[in-house]
């Protein structure tokens, strides 16, 4: 059993590599931040293989951390590549022209 | 009742492997930011969740067990949220989806 964790975790490891790849040559910043996302969550399964291998029960808080971390530096990339800002309350009020047109 | 745990943990090993190779090969063959998110996400969620449900039921049921369990709720959530707010992006910034170029045009 030890042996298919090992060879589980070499393989996911060689994927992750292949998905760097395409962080960088993908065409968009899309797709460079897709390809990182993936191969941060194969690095998070190959953390709890070690976990599950070695008996160090901590790496699993690590990966946690690194899934959470992972979903929300996606997230808040893709509204900024989005809209051009962070926050989304209001979001017509920066959007309104400087001559007041648009203004109640 | 450990053989049996064992017999479910490699085939779901097994099936994890299995996707995670198919969203990598999707991730680099695919010509398109969306079906490269499409695939993606399949290997996010279904490839990384069934390995990590293989390894929490090595060892009987330990308190790690349980934060293995939360990891795999995480994933079910975070992946399609990542394909969804990604092709969003895409879309909203002007991406063309990928069509098959027609026969008889260069």
């Amino acid at each position: 059993m030890t042996t298919l964790l090992w060879a589980a975790a070499i393989a996911l490891l060689l994927m992750a590599f292949a998905c760097l790849w395409r962080a960088d040559v993908g065409p968009t910043i899309q797709d460079r931040l897709l390809a990182v996302n993936v191969a941060g969550t194969k690095t998070l399964v190959v953390l709890v293989l070690l976990a599950t291998i070695a008996g160090h029960d901590f790496l699993i808080d690590v990966a946690i951390v690194l899934g959470l971390l992972n979903l929300i530096i996606t997230l808040a990339a893709t509204r900024f590549i989005e809209s051009g800002r962070l926050s989304s309350e209001s979001p017509t009020a920066l959007d309104r022209p400087l001559g007041g047109e648009g203004r109640p | 009742m450990t053989l049996a745990a064992n017999v479910v943990s490699v085939a779901l090993i097994l099936v994890g492997l299995t996707f995670v190779l198919g969203g990598t090969v999707g991730l680099i063959r695919l010509p398109d930011l969306f079906s490269r998110a499409h695939a993606a996400s399949k290997c996010d969620s279904v490839g990384a969740g069934s390995i990590l449900l293989a390894l929490a039921l090595q060892d009987g049921l330990t308190y790690g067990d349980l934060k293995i369990v939360l990891i795999v709720l995480l994933a079910l959530v975070s992946a399609p949220t990542i394909a969804h707010a990604l092709a969003r992006a895409g879309y909203r910034t002007g991406l063309v989806a990928w069509t098959r170029p027609e026969k008889g045009r260069p």
